[in-house]
């Protein structure tokens, strides 16, 4: 399945960064995830679940902001939500050049860290 | 006590990086991937093997790979046109990725080759998401699936540098609505070429083998809107930021 291909990508660098110092264990991952990403979030979720079972990101939340898809012709300066399925053609002078504006982003945004590495201590700012 | 740490950074990034890096050695050794998406059963390998036996008589250097879930069928197929021909058995992964195609090729590729086929698993989800270094990406469906498959399969059709149609040879027999599939296509992706083929009747032969040898002399294919991300200035890298969170 796909989503179980993409959830063993953001544990896969999530792992990395916890590696690189950033934390130990991560308790939330935070994604967004556009209309046209081709990604569907509820299946996942289901995958993160199983994806971070014995890792740093074991019991982990994921976090979708989902993004909607909108796009902006160029020549003539519209911006239009594309829906779903799309509609890619300008509106309003039906030309075939638009940009996407947003939509496509299949990101990781932010890791919550349940506890600091020391030899960050510098860098960062405590909840209390 | 705990900290939200900014990542910033695109879930498949690494498959984008192997595949540019895939794309740049490759193009510099002149040899261009195109890659073959469809539904299961659509034709892939049908038609691709009537364009390598095309390539071949036209003493053009082509390669092909096939990946399946299962079975060397496809190679074997492919094989009898005399073109070098390798089969990926993918172990239950429903699309191929930038690293193993690279690994599949280290050894294996001609370095004469000008095109490279790459035949991917038969499914139109997630093959979408990854590149795999190609600087041509066809997405292939057959007269028998639906005029609204493209409105059905958005993210293939929607990056599709160019689009196939097959199997025309039973196009009245399934009441193939040629408009309406049409203007799907041109809602999901405007002013992507559609090009409609039989490889059993032989109509429209060549399209692949054109379009690849056009990009290798350096034809830009056609850009899809989808594809079209300029305006995103908010992905951007900026890893290592440390929020208070509360
Ligand atoms: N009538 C007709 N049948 C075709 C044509 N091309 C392929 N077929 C038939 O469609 C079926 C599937 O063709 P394949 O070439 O194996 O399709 P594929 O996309 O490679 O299939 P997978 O690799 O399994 O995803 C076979 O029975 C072919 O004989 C065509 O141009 N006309
Ligand atoms: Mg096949
Ligand atoms: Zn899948
Ligand atoms: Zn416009
Ligand atoms: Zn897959």
């Amino acid at each position: 399945m796909h989503e179980m291909s993409i959830a063993l990508a953001v544990v896969e660098q999530v792992e990395d960064a916890a590696r690189s110092g950033s934390g130990d264990a991560a308790e939330a991952v935070r994604l967004q995830v556009g209309e046209l990403a081709g990604v569907v979030p509820d299946a996942l979720r289901f995958c993160f679940t199983l994806a971070c079972a014995g890792t740093v990101l074991d019991g982990a939340e994921l976090d979708i902001d989902p993004v909607t898809a909108r796009a902006r012709c160029g020549p003539c300066t519209t911006e239009w939500d594309t829906g779903m399925p799309p509609q890619l053609c300008c509106p309003n002078c039906g030309g075939a050049t638009a940009d996407m504006v947003s939509g496509r982003e299949l990101q990781i945004v932010s890791v919550r860290w349940a506890d600091r590495p020391a030899h960050d201590r510098a860098h960062v700012t405590e909840e209390r | 006590m705990c900290r939200v740490v900014d990542l910033q950074q695109a879930v498949l990034a690494k498959n984008d990086r192997s595949a540019q890096e895939l794309r740049d050695e490759l193009t510099a050794r002149g040899t261009v991937v195109v890659n073959l998406l469809s539904s299961p059963g659509s034709g892939k390998t049908a038609l691709l093997e009537a364009e390598l036996s095309l390539a071949r008589q036209r003493g053009i250097a082509v390669a092909a790979l096939t990946a399946d879930l299962a079975t060397e069928n496809d190679a074997t197929r492919l094989a009898r046109s005399g073109a070098p021909v390798k089969q990926v058995l993918t172990d239950g992964l429903c699309h191929l990725e930038a690293g193993m195609l690279r690994s599949h090729i280290a050894g294996w590729l001609p370095g004469d080759t000008r095109l490279l086929f790459v035949e991917n698993v038969g499914n139109l989800v997630c093959p979408a998401s990854y590149d795999l270094g190609e600087s041509l990406r066809v997405v292939l469906a057959s007269v028998t699936e639906g005029e609204d498959k493209p409105l059905k399969y958005p993210t293939a059709f929607g990056l599709a540098h160019l689009v196939v149609v097959t199997k025309q040879d039973i196009a009245e027999a399934a009441g193939f609505d040629r408009a309406a599939f049409l203007a799907a296509v041109q809602q999901v992706n405007p002013g992507v070429e559609v090009v409609f083929t039989s490889a059993r009747r032989g109509e429209g032969l060549g399209v692949l083998i054109d379009h690849a040898c056009a990009v290798h002399a350096g034809h830009v294919p056609h850009q899809p809107v989808m594809a079209r991300t300029a305006g995103q200035g908010h992905v951007h890298h900026h890893d290592g930021v440390v929020h208070t969170h509360s």
